[in-house]
Formats: C-alpha cells, sequence, structure tokens
C-alpha cells in the first residue's frame, strides 16, 4: 500500500477536472474493489478523488419506458428499486446474485461496471501478470484457471490475457443494450456497453475503452418489454463469483422466438454477448433442440483451458435451460 | 452449604457471550499494554526453496515512521532447538514461500506494511518440489505419526484374504490442502519488562507458547506470560506457537516498546500451517453376507522439509469394523511446503472421508443398505489393540439416526429421484474421534463468604469452555453458577493442556472436579463443613490419562445422515437437510455442545463441497489465498441439521463421563456428503471437494 492523496471535488465537472490533472490518480467508487486492490499494491493511486456522493443516486423514468440509472447508485437500492424489478427482473436477479448484502450497500453502479478481475495471478504482485504488469507472462495460462475464459482470450504473445470480467450486474446490463454515460475532460459520449469492456487483445492491462479521467455518469436502461431472467452458476449457493452466468429475454409467440437476448457472464474478458445464438434463434421454433443448436453454434468457437473445459457444456446447459425457463413463463 | 439442581446438562447461556456481542471482551489486539503500540509487518519469500542473495532494508529504514527492520543480519539471536519455522530470521536460507526475510516495525500499520513493500530482496531460488503423488520414489515410513500412534499396523494377511474374498473394493481418495481460517487471525501482542516478557496473543493454550518462547530467549518460564482470556476461534492452527509470536517478541526487545503483529488473511496460508493433502487407497474384502475379511488403508501424505507432521490419517480404520486381516499405513513426502499442522481432527477427518465412501461403495457392490453392512461389522471390542471398549454406541447411533432421518425404504439404487431438475440422493457415514484426558492442574479457593476462585490454564477458543467449567465447577463445589469465578487464559494460572484434540473438559474438567472434591473434604474434616472467614485455597488436578486408558479403548462415535441434491444442468451441489446423533458421554453444556456439534459438520460440508488450496505447481504458492478464493461453506449452503445425542455417560472415561465432542462433528461427514451424492447422481467422486466441474468430467463432457 501506497501513501496517496484523498479529494473530493463539487460535483462531476471538477471532479473529472482534478483527475485530468492526475495521471496516477483513479475516482472512488464505494470502494469495495479498489481499496483491496490497494492494500494489495496490486492498485496504486496518488490521488482518490470520490465520486460516491456526488454522481447520482437516483432512478429516472426515460420516456420511452426504459430507466436512467445513476452512477451512484448503490447496488443493493438498485436490485431493490420496484421498478428495475418489473421490468428488468434480469438485472434485479443479477445484483442479488453477487457478493454480499453488506458489499451490495457500499459498491455502486459505476464501479461495478470497472471492478477488476478476480484472477489470482492479477491480485499477488509477486506473481506473473501481464495485465498488472505488461510483459511479465500470464501466471494463468499453465497455472491455476479453474475459473478463466474459454471465449475471446490472448493465447500467446505479449498480450497472453485469460482472465473473466467478474461482475454479473455488466451481463444483464449487455443482455439489455444498455449506454453507458461518460463525461471526460472532452465532454459528454454515450458508449453502448458492449463497446465499454474490452477483450484482451494484444493489452490486457486496459480493461476497457474508457479513457483516463473519464467518469460514469449514468446507465441507461432502453425498455424492454419481454420477460428476462438472470441464471448464475457457482461453487458455493452464496458470496462466489459466476463459473458461468447467464443473462436473457425472450418474445415467443406461438411457439416461434421472436425477439432474444443473450449474454454470457464467466466466460471471458468482457461480459459476453451471444450473437451468433441469437441471430439462430430467431423466427426458429422455440424448441429445447433450437436452444441447444443455437447454443453449440456460439460454444463451437470455445478455446477453454487444461482445467475450465467444464465451462463449455456447463454454458450451453445454462442458455438452454434459462431459455426453456422464459418459455414456461411467456405461456 | 446447600445442595442444588445439577447445572452440568443444561443449555446454559455462554457467560462471556454479553461481554462478546458488546465488544468489550478483548481480544489479543484489543489490549491496552498501556503504552502506544508499534505495529509489524513482514516480508515474505517468494520461492520455495533457495537462499536470500540481497537484503536491503535502507528505503524502507529511511520512511517517516519506521522504527526498525529487522533481517537475519540484525534479529536478536534465539537459541538452538527451536523446531519447525520457530528460528525466524536467523539465517537466510529459505525452505518455504512465505517464510518470513525481514520484519518491518512501525508507528503504525500502514507504514510498516507500506515499508514491506520497499524491502529489497534477491534470492537464488531452486525450483519449487510440491506436488505429492503416490508414485513419488522418496515416500517415507515416519518414525511414529501424530498423537503417538504406530506409523503402520499390520494384522493377518490381507492380500491373501482380499483375493479370496467374495466382493471387494479397491478404490483411492484424495483430499486436497485446505488451511485453517478462524474469524481472528493470528494475533501476538508483546512487552518487555526488563528480562520479563509479556504477550498477548491468540492461541489454544498459553502454556504451549510459554515454553517456545522461554526457549527461544533463554528464559527461566517464569519470566514469560502470555495472556490470551478471548481467542477467536483456531481449529488447530493456533494450538502451536508460530513465527507470530517470535517475531512480536524480537521485535518488542529490539524498539523497546510494545509491538503487535497481526496476521493478514492472506498469510493465513502461509505462516500458521495446513492439513496435508492426503491420497488415501482403501481396499475392503467381504463375504457374501457384507462381513469384512480384510481391510487395508494406505496413506500417502506431505510434510514440510524443515519439520515432520505425520497426519494419523489411517487410525480411525484400527478401530471402526471388525475384520480379521488388517493393515493401515502412513507414508510422507518432503516438500517444499509451509509446516503442515493439525486442524479440526486431524487424521479422523481426511481418513474417515476414505473409509466410509469405501464402505458405502462396498454396499452398493453387494446390494446391501449401508447401515446394516455398518451394523453387521460392528466389532465386541478394540480390533487391534484387543481390549474392550469404555462403552461404544455406534450402532444406536445408527439406528436413531435412521429413524429420525426418515431412512427406512430407501431405494439402494442411485440416481432414481429427481425433482424439478434436481438429482436427489441420501447417504449415511459413521463418525467417531478418540476419548483422551491430559495432565491439567487446578487451584479453587473460597472465602468467608462461599464465593469460590476457579483458576486453570484452559481456553476457550470459542467453544464455550468459560460457561461449561463454571457450570463443571458450580456442581463439583455444589453451589450455584453465580458463586463462581473462573480464571482461564493465562499462563500465571495452574499448568494446563491447550484447547486440542477434544480433550478440554475431560482434563480441565476432571481436573476441577477432583481439586473440588479435595476442597470440599478439607472443609470437612478441618473446618467441620464450615466456611473459615479467611478462605480455604486447595491446588489439585490430574496428571494424565486416566486409569482405564490402557486397559478400554475410549472413542466418542456419530453417524451422519445427508440429503444432497445436485442440479444436472450445472452440478451445482446443496445439502438441504441432515440428521447427525452422537455417542458423545455426559453432555455439559447442551447449547455449546450443540455448536460444537453444528459447526463440526458444516465444516465437514464445506470440506466436501467446497474447501481446497490450489498451489501452482511451477511458482509453489497457494493461488486462491484468500476468503474470496478459498471458500468455505455460507450459511445458504447449510440446511436444516438435526443434531441429537445418547444420553450416556461413559463411566469409565474420566470425571466426568465425558468424550469430548470439538471435532466429532466434521469426522463422516463429507463421506455421507459423497455417498448422498453417488446415490443422487450414481457419480463417485473421489477427489474432494465435489465442484461443479468434476459434475461434467465424470460425465465426460470435461
Ligand atoms: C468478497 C467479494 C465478493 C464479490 N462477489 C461478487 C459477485 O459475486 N459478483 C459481482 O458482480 N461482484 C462481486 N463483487 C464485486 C463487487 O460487486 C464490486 O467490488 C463492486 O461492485 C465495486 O463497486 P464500488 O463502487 O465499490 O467500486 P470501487 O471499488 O470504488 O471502484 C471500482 C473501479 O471503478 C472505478 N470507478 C468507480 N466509480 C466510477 C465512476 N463513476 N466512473 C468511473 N470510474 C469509476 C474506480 O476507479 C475503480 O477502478 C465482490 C466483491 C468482494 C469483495
Ligand atoms: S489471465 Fe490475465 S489477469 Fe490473469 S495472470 Fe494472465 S494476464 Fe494476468
Amino acid at each position: 500500500m501506497r501513501e496517496f492523496r484523498y479529494e473530493q471535488a463539487p460535483d462531476a465537472a471538477g471532479a473529472v477536472a482534478l483527475l485530468a490533472g492526475a495521471p496516477g490518480g483513479a475516482f472512488l467508487g464505494g470502494g469495495t474493489n479498489l481499496v483491496d486492490l490497494m492494500k494489495l499494491g496490486v492498485a496504486t493511486p496518488d490521488v482518490l478523488v470520490d465520486v460516491r456522493e456526488l454522481t447520482s443516486r437516483e432512478i429516472t423514468d426515460l420516456p420511452d419506458g426504459g430507466l436512467r440509472i445513476g452512477a451512484g447508485v448503490p447496488n443493493a437500492d438498485l436490485a431493490a428499486d420496484r421498478r428495475v424489478r418489473e421490468r428488468f427482473p434480469v438485472l434485479s436477479q443479477a445484483l442479488l446474485a453477487g457478493a454480499s448484502g453488506q458489499l451490495r450497500n457500499r459498491a455502486t453502479t459505476g464501479g461495478n461496471l470497472l471492478q477488476r478481475t478476480r484472477c489470482g495471478y492479477f491480485t499477488d504482485v509477486t506473481k506473473p501478470c501481464n495485465k498488472r504488469a505488461p510483459g511479465s507472462g500470464c501466471g494463468a495460462l499453465e497455472g491455476v484457471h479453474r475459473n478463466h475464459a474459454i471465449l475471446g482470450q490472448t493465447l500467446e504473445g505479449p498480450g497472453t490475457c485469460v482472465a473473466t470480467h467478474p461482475s454479473d450486474m455488466a451481463v444483464a446490463m449487455l443482455a439489455v443494450d444498455a449506454v453507458v454515460r461518460v463525461l471526460g475532460p472532452d465532454g459528454e459520449r454515450a458508449v453502448p456497453i458492449a463497446e465499454l469492456h474490452r477483450l484482451p487483445g494484444d493489452d490486457p492491462s486496459r480493461d476497457t475503452t474508457l479513457r483516463h479521467g473519464e467518469l460514469i455518469t449514468a446507465i441507461d436502461l432502453p425498455a424492454l418489454a419481454f420477460p428476462s431472467r438472470y441464471r448464475k452458476a457457482r461453487e458455493r449457493a452464496s458470496f462466489a463469483f459466476a463459473l458461468v452466468s447467464v443473462a436473457a429475454a425472450l418474445r415467443v409467440e406461438d411457439g416461434v422466438v421472436r425477439d432474444v437476448r443473450l449474454a454470457l457472464g464467466g466466460v471471458a474478458h468482457k461480459p459476453w454477448r451471444v450473437q451468433a445464438a441469437e441471430q439462430a434463434l430467431v423466427g426458429g421454433p422455440a424448441t429445447e433442440e433450437a436452444f441447444a443448436a443455437a447454443a453449440r453454434a456460439e460454444l463451437d468457437a470455445a478455446t477453454p483451458l487444461r482445467d475450465n473445459r467444464f465451462k463449455v457444456p456447463l454454458a450451453r446447459n445454462l442458455v438452454v435451460r434459462t431459455l426453456l425457463d422464459l418459455v414456461e413463463v411467456s405461456r | 452449604m446447600t445442595t442444588i439442581d445439577r447445572v452440568v446438562g443444561a443449555g446454559v447461556d455462554r457467560i462471556d457471550g454479553p461481554a462478546k456481542v458488546r465488544g468489550t471482551a478483548p481480544y489479543a489486539y484489543e489490549q491496552d499494554p498501556g503504552e502506544p503500540i508499534a505495529h509489524l509487518a513482514v516480508v515474505q519469500s517468494t520461492v520455495n526453496r533457495g537462499r536470500v542473495t540481497r537484503l536491503d532494508p535502507a528505503r524502507a529504514e529511511a520512511m517517516t515512521g519506521v522504527l526498525t527492520v529487522l533481517t537475519p543480519d540484525n534479529a536478536p539471536r534465539l537459541a538452538e532447538g527451536l523446531a519447525s519455522d520457530l528460528p525466524v530470521l536467523q539465517s537466510l536460507d529459505v525452505a518455504y514461500q512465505g517464510q518470513v526475510v525481514a520484519a518491518v516495525v512501525a508507528e503504525t500499520s500502514e507504514i510498516a506494511r507500506a515499508a514491506v513493500g520497499a524491502v529489497l530482496v534477491e534470492y537464488a531460488a531452486e525450483e519449487p518440489d510440491v506436488v505429492l503423488s503416490a508414485d513419488r520414489q522418496d515416500l517415507y515410513a515416519p518414525e511414529q505419526v501424530n498423537a503417538g500412534f504406530a506409523t503402520d499396523s499390520i494384522i493377518g494377511d490381507v492380500d491373501q484374504a482380499l483375493g479370496a474374498a467374495a466382493v471387494t473394493v479397491d478404490a483411492t481418495y484424495e483430499t486436497p490442502t485446505q488451511h485453517n481460517n478462524p474469524i481472528e487471525m493470528h494475533t501476538s501482542m508483546a512487552r518487555w519488562d526488563g528480562d520479563s516478557l509479556t504477550m498477548w496473543d491468540a492461541n489454544q493454550g498459553p502454556h504451549t507458547i510459554v515454553n517456545d518462547l522461554a526457549k527461544g530467549f533463554g528464559l527461566d518460564r517464569g519470566q514469560v506470560r502470555v495472556i490470551s482470556p478471548y481467542v477467536g476461534g483456531a481449529f488447530g492452527s493456533k494450538a502451536f506457537t508460530h513465527p507470530n509470536q517470535m517475531l512480536a517478541a524480537m521485535a518488542a526487545r529490539v524498539v523497546a516498546r510494545t509491538v503487535v503483529f497481526e496476521l493478514s488473511r492472506q498469510q493465513m496460508f502461509s505462516l500458521v500451517g495446513h492439513r496435508t493433502p492426503t491420497i488415501q487407497r482403501v481396499r475392503l474384502g467381504a463375504d457374501a453376507d457384507g462381513r469384512l475379511t480384510a481391510i487395508s488403508h494406505e496413506v500417502v501424505e506431505h510434510t514440510a522439509r524443515i519439520m515432520e507432521f505425520a497426519e494419523q490419517t489411517a487410525t480411525p480404520t484400527r478401530l471402526m469394523y471388525a475384520a480379521e486381516n488388517r493393515r493401515t499405513t502412513h507414508r510422507l513426502a518432503r516438500l517444499d511446503v509451509p509446516p503442515p499442522t493439525i486442524m479440526r481432527a486431524p487424521g479422523e477427518t481426511p481418513g474417515m472421508f476414505a473409509l466410509e465412501s469405501a464402505m458405502d461403495e462396498l454396499a452398493a457392490a453387494l446390494g446391501m443398505d449401508p447401515i446394516e453392512l455398518r451394523i453387521r461389522n460392528e466389532p465386541a471390542q478394540d480390533p487391534e489393540r484387543h481390549v474392550p471398549w469404555s462403552s461404544r454406541h455406534l450402532v444406536e447411533c445408527l439406528r436413531t439416526g435412521a429413524e429420525r432421518f426418515g431412512w427406512a425404504g430407501r431405494d439402494l439404487r442411485p440416481r432414481k429421484r429427481t425433482e424439478g431438475r434436481w438429482l436427489v440422493g441420501t447417504g449415511v457415514a459413521s463418525a467417531t474421534y478418540p476419548t483422551r484426558r491430559r495432565r491439567a492442574q487446578c487451584r479453587i479457593s473460597v472465602d468467608g463468604r462461599g464465593r469460590y476462585t476457579v483458576e486453570i490454564d484452559g481456553s476457550d477458543i470459542g467453544t464455550g469452555a468459560w460457561t461449561a467449567l463454571s457450570q463443571i465447577a458450580a456442581d463439583a463445589l455444589a453451589t450455584d453458577l453465580g458463586s463462581i469465578e473462573l480464571h482461564i487464559g493465562d499462563s500465571r494460572l495452574p499448568r494446563a493442556g491447550g484447547a486440542g484434540g477434544s480433550t478440554g473438559l475431560a482434563s480441565w474438567g476432571s481436573a476441577i472436579v477432583l481439586t473440588a472434591r479435595d476442597l470440599r473434604r478439607r472443609l470437612d474434616d478441618e473446618y467441620g463443613g464450615q466456611l473459615p472467614a479467611d478462605g480455604v485455597s486447595v491446588d489439585g488436578g490430574v496428571e494424565g490419562e486416566g486409569p482405564h486408558a490402557k486397559t478400554h479403548s475410549m472413542h466418542a462415535f456419530g453417524a451422519h445422515l445427508v440429503e444432497v441434491r445436485v442440479d444436472q444442468d450445472t452440478g451445482e451441489v446443496r445439502v438441504p437437510r441432515a440428521t447427525s446423533v452422537y455417542d458423545g458421554g455426559t453432555i455439559v453444556n447442551a447449547k455449546t455442545a450443540r455448536s460444537q456439534f453444528l459447526g463440526g459438520f458444516s465444516m465437514g460440508v464445506s470440506m466436501a463441497l467446497h474447501e481446497e488450496s490450489l498451489i501452482d505447481p511451477r511458482l509453489g504458492h497457494y493461488v486462491n489465498h484468500d476468503l474470496a478464493g478459498y471458500h468455505v461453506a455460507t450459511n445458504a449452503d447449510i440446511g436444516e441439521l438435526d443434531i441429537s445425542w445418547l444420553d450416556e455417560p461413559d463411566e469409565l472415561a474420566n470425571e466426568l463421563g465425558l468424550k469430548g465432542i470439538g471435532e466429532i462433528g466434521i469426522t463422516g461427514a463429507a463421506a455421507a456428503v459423497a455417498n448422498a451424492y453417488w446415490h443422487a447422481t450414481g457419480l463417485r467422486v473421489r477427489d474432494l471437494p465435489i465442484t461443479p466441474d468434476k459434475y461434467f468430467r465424470e460425465l465426460d463432457l470435461a
């Protein structure tokens, strides 16, 4: 742990300005991830700009029936909001499947999106990790990696990284096409969530496409007019990160899939939109066979590691079962 | 003196409960030495084997608030002959990853931790050798295994009997490295007054710690005082002295003020021991009626390069079931790992997983009910020592358990029950743990008004000993609980063994009973039954094992019956309900005893489904070294637990007829879960923990 300065700003613009002048600084949300990483020496900001109280803690209705979630909304409040539970059950369920009650009270929506991987080599400064120490190698590739990625990894070269993104909430937000509102030194921009997180490519040190000093101010959820659901498989009943999770929304009419949204968690460096499967399904029958074939279409591209091959059948089963459950509730 | 109702047996609330709930019970870190406290943090080796080639503390020493940096160059010399990793900072050699190579003492813990990062260390390291396997060429037989048991036991001709058996089982079971993680991390606060050392410390027995400190610092035992009234869990990890106590004492001497060292959670995975992984081959032979003719249990496990700890894994197999031909063996590999240690029911916990799983496999092979198989092999006397039982009610536990659980009518075949997407199964296993008594001294004083002071260096590590010992004293002195003032957890008190081996109440309780008897006799003989105005004080105790220990085999027993559900899509496992019935002799406090049984069983579920320290074979470290990565069962993982016990005091065991209950709950529990998992799924996972990936592995899907 190194010494740092703690700063508060009068408003969001002030916070952005503060950080623009501090290349080694970071925003502080609930601190449930960042402070842990600072104690471990993984994160070493010299300035913390506290944004927990100054980003909005409100959830407001959007004209189309969607919702705008302030970046400062605690995970617990977001999960409990009646509108979220009614219109976006997938999001409420994802939040409640994550962390613990205490953590959800403290954690913010913005911070949750930007939490860092739980890879055990990343969090141990004495071990090689290309994400934390570019060029030092990837400890997990041949090491302990049962809960690492099966899709979209970088498997060789200096960019090697097989980590997963740990957030449950982000997977649900991806499935419903959330838009992340960002305020930076150059003004505001809107980032579709599919473009927020990135694959390791040749630079695993970057989790997202945000630039230094860009503040998440809110997340917009466009209206969702059909049933949705989140299902998470994990190694214990509570307080464990996903082995694999699935966020799904499904519109079925007369046994035919009219619309489907599918995203997987625990499988890649970013929440994974299951596009191949979505395309294969629309217009086809809402049957177990069709769901299984669609899941296979996506997972055929998987490149599992020595010890995480189980994630392929697990992901397939979760997709099929979750879609079948949604067919059930659509009846 | 008036006679009152017995309080032994009653579910008396913890007398230390209110203080703990209010946060006013001082644990080691919260003690007030009466002066500003300096904080210690450690630099740990990042290699498993080799030597420190460069150690430069200059940058750390220059930081504001840093008082000193201790290194092998400048650290006080400790006396020769300290065991294990207690000679801290005495040489530049490295024997395991996480070994302390330097220590920073600073004004605050934050400064100390920051300065740790500023100490420069370089190593000449060799490849770590950390992987246990049964084919290693360097396996060896230790001279004996933990708790003084023989390494091997061979009776009859096992191989011949196996060859001739109608039905056999030959299976290999594996348990992973596990780490004790009590809520309170190990904490030592040291203060020197001249040549006298006071240490407020989290441990399972102050006297044990005094011995090592006195030895290491060349002091008389009387010059060292260890104070430990409240301890936040231990499970074996605080039974022996670890580097934390040595370091705190060294540092306090150097900076001449009080120093505290509280381990971080991550450091719990290298500095205070772990349970060895085990590879256990069990072979059983039986006739067509299920009568065992041969039992073989061969154990391979690890120990550290710098000390030998041989877990007594196969010892329960020496007594559980009758069979003419028997073999148990233990072989060790010396690896570049931190020193292993005891962890709740060392020996019985991994050993009963293997034995009780194999019994289940045998029942399946015979097409026989697994409870019936166990009853059929109930030995009339100890099958290896050939002495009678002091008492043994295993069959009654199994039968009572079956009734309470609703076992009757169970389909013997696996994978026959589903509910929704859940595969549902039930399983059973026996439990056992030795009954022992250790040496304990005690002093009881009474004042002129009938207030009793009971002094004994016992420990309450969260078990309820504060309360149970007060109950025992009240009955033994024929008074009420309110008239007893108990003092424990301080090495100035009369000497007693630590809380370990489930011997606490058997030893301390017996000492109290005998000393109380003495006191009452003296009051009667010398004072005509009256209390003298200035009181009386009596010293007493027990020497060790009781008179029947040699002539009888003494053990607690139990039975677990468990329902398991496995999600057929994900392989996730749940334990919605379980019944456990114990033969634990006299139960002193119904409430704290239930907590011990409940905690032990829950730890067994945790072992079955979650706990596993994952080592990186190339880098040599435990990768999941925190509680986000090392999973222990959460409340949501533990379903309805139906816990009960037989009312059967063991008259031969000790003064109180109790058998010791702190550990038995975990024994057999993992096997019961694994057996129920098999019954639910038809899949036999023989390597713990039963995580979802293994479901897909067993289905050949991964
Ligand atoms: C033991 C444990 C178990 C957990 N289990 C789960 C789980 O099962 N599922 C799950 O999804 N999560 C889990 N979590 C993670 C938890 O959800 C995150 O720690 C939390 O959501 C982070 O939010 P925060 O506000 O505390 O972020 P912080 O720790 O404050 O910040 C995280 C990152 O976001 C940045 N940041 C914060 N706010 C903003 C903003 N407005 N704009 C730009 N950048 C910002 C920070 O600079 C930092 O880099 C677990 C955490 C712990 C400790
Ligand atoms: S998987 Fe990524 S985060 Fe983990 S060690 Fe490799 S590079 Fe680092």
